[in-house]
């Protein structure tokens, strides 16, 4: 599996390749001859790597960020494109996901479909990271009124009904494109944002909380003493301890977002067509009856594969970047 | 203590005036309730400009917020826009019905929970164990709506070709529910479904919690201590270690009741029950802040009286905790 993951790391997202190529470091592990002196990185590295679920989670999610963003070649169809000849057909060879009721072949838009999906997810866990890891560090590191307006904020979107709220929002707001001022912001971007809106908050409590017992450790006081500013202590020396915390958070929030994302567009309140997404594939199938089971089934299918992958990885990685683990050998 | 509750509740009554302004905004600033009536062709002049005066549709947002208030307040949460139909009556019924399948579902998810929770933490790393855990990561990683699809189309093939009917896979109940045990028997074989759709992320997420609090307790130096000193292996467990693991439990599920009400919007919809959910999505699409709005209140408020219920709960049943 090891040799596995650097095949693919080319183009991939950064942290994906940190966790690739560690084939020199394991091979000098297991000879156990010499202490190489490792970072913290490679630690975690290994660990990741040991966690068999993890990477071959991460393997399927890469495969499948592969088919979403080359979806124009990967795809056997085109999204709209017509087979008239079969029309609402059973999955076969020619159609191995089936066709709808208009003869579109299932699979490519299910690929379409993913692509929309996947792409809103990754935005909204970036987004939302960004957001509540700023809240958090702000809030923990200055503290006093600060921190106890950000704070009561936060529990304000805490104590809303999550779903509820989302779908006031999603009809009110994400059903077209909007434009503030210049800017126009593009339908599924909207949902995008206004999922981020209810996600971040429970990050910036974790975040604050490592802000608030970190700022008064002794590596803190020197770096101030030696003339740091605030920004760089909380960005450079704060920051990197809650690295475990913020990327464990962002892959569960990544699995929230698919999941809330395809109810949304289940409901019929978010992405909109010309859109494809999963959740309004599922709607679309649904119309047509119990009898099209392939329609409904397999979108389903894959938020569930996704789901359940982001989640593996995030276990994994929470024990990869917890320092206190220890590498068993 | 008493205290201590009076200060929430006072902070929950300014987050719920807070929340409800907001969302009354932007409910009205991007939606036209009478988008709908407008393109009605037999709808008249007349007809449009009586709602605008009687909804003060033409007045600035924050007027017409207090003009709901008042409303919401003295006369019952007001009426729909357009049928001028009250929202109370509607909306105590949905309720009721939501409530049978909600409480239904929540005992049942708990019980359940409960028996693998314990199982599992008594027989770590045993087969039952794994089973358990993949099927909460399944469960966690499931999308609710197509659990409900996927349950519907079962039973419909089951139907189509057994001839029997285990589950009705719509609506609240038959044609003629009859009355007394018929009438039961009828609900249940509605409810069946979305009550098991209801419990699948319940009992995914209680039984997780419930593991890791029952192997907590299990490994504390009380129950070490109990075993040291002769107490039988079945005392032990039951009136040592079971007790004291249903605290968290107590909170995990008292906290739950927001997730909660998304579970069931979707499962309500999918179903076609005329509960709470349906209710929601049904005047979503229509686009009538009145009816929203007092859906939005209702259930804001039952989650902070939930989240209040959690941590006087939690300090009831642990006394180690103290208010200040």
């Amino acid at each position: 599996m090891t040799e596995q993951v650097p095949a693919t790391s080319g183009a991939v997202t950064a942290p994906a390749e940190r966790l690739g190529s560690s084939a020199d470091l394991s091979l000098s592990y297991e000879s156990g001859l010499e202490l190489k002196a490792r970072s913290q990185w490679a630690y975690a590295r290994m660990r990741f790597l040991r966690h068999r679920l993890a990477v071959g989670s991460l393997i399927i999610l890469i495969l499948i960020g592969f088919v979403a963003i080359f979806a124009k070649q990967v795809a056997p169809h085109g999204f709209n494109d017509q087979d008239l000849v079969n029309i609402a057909a059973a999955p076969s060879w020619d159609h191995p996901f089936g066709t709808d009721l208009l003869g579109r072949d299932y699979l490519s838009r299910v690929i379409y479909g993913l692509r929309t999906s996947l792409w809103v997810a990754f935005f909204v866990a970036l987004l939302s990271t960004a957001f509540g890891t700023a809240v958090g560090a702000v809030a923990g590191y200055y503290g006093g009124t600060t921190d106890n307006l950000l704070m009561r904020f936060t529990d304000l979107i805490l104590t809303l009904p999550g779903l509820a709220v989302l779908l006031t929002a999603a009809a009110f707001l994400g059903q077209q494109s909007q434009s503030i001022g210049p800017i126009s912001i593009s339908q599924p971007v909207m949902i995008g944002l206004i999922l981020a809106f209810l996600f971040w908050t429970g990050l910036a409590r974790i975040v604050r909380g490592v802000y608030l017992s970190l700022r008064e450790k002794e590596f803190v006081e020197a770096a101030k003493a030696s003339g740091a500013g605030d920004m760089r202590i909380m960005v450079r020396h704060i920051l990197p301890n809650c690295v475990g915390p913020i990327v464990v958070t962002m892959t569960l929030i990544i699995a929230t977002a698919i999941l809330v994302e395809a109810a949304l567009s289940f409901l019929g309140f978010g992405i909109q067509p010309p859109n494809p997404a999963l959740g309004s594939l599922i709607a679309e199938g649904n119309v047509g009856g119990l009898g099209y089971w392939w329609l409904v089934t397999y979108p389903g299918l894959v938020i569930v594969i996704i789901a359940l992958a982001v989640n593996f990885i995030g276990d994994g990685l929470r024990d990869a970047l917890d320092p206190t683990q220890r590498l068993r050998a | 203590m008493l205290i201590y509750i009076v200060r929430r509740l006072l902070y929950s009554v300014v987050v719920l005036i807070a929340a409800s302004f907001i969302i009354f905004s932007f409910v009205s600033l991007s939606n036209d309730p009478l988008a709908f009536l407008k393109m009605q062709p037999n709808a008249s002049e007349q007809t449009i400009e009586n709602i605008t005066k009687r909804k003060h549709l033409d007045q600035s947002i924050p007027v017409q917020y207090v003009y709901w208030a008042k409303d919401a307040i003295t006369n019952q949460f007001g009426t729909t826009t357009i049928g001028n139909r009250p929202i109370l009556p509607d909306l105590t019924r949905v309720m009721g019905h939501t409530l049978q399948l909600v409480i239904a579902a929540e005992i049942l998810a708990i019980l359940v929970a409960v028996i693998i929770g314990v199982y599992s933490a008594l027989r770590q790393y045993s087969m039952f164990d794994y089973t358990a855990t993949t099927f909460s990561f399944v469960g966690l990683a499931t999308p609710v709506f197509w659990l409900a699809l996927m349950l519907q189309v079962l039973f419909v093939n089951i139907y189509l070709w057994f001839d029997v009917r285990i589950f009705y896979t719509a609506s609240l109940s038959g044609v003629d529910p009859g009355s007394g045990l018929h009438f039961v028997l009828d609900r249940a074989q509605h409810l069946g479904l979305p009550i098991i759709v209801l419990m699948a992320a319940s009992v995914a997420t209680y039984s997780r919690y419930m593991r890791a609090s029952m192997l907590e307790v299990v490994n504390s130096d009380y129950v070490r201590t109990a075993r040291a000193k002769g107490v039988a292996e079945r005392g032990v467990t039951m009136r040592h270690a079971f007790r004291n693991a249903l605290i968290p439990l107590v909170t995990i599920v008292a906290l739950n009741f927001g997730g909660l009400l998304g579970g069931v919007v979707v499962t309500e919809t999918v179903f076609a029950l005329d509960g709470m959910g349906l209710y929601f999505v049904t005047q979503l699409q229509l686009g009538d802040p009145y009816p929203v709005m007092a859906w939005l209140m209702v259930t804001a408020t039952l989650v902070i009286v939930f989240n209040l219920i959690a941590d006087i709960a939690y300090g009831f049943l642990d006394p180690r905790v103290r208010y200040d």
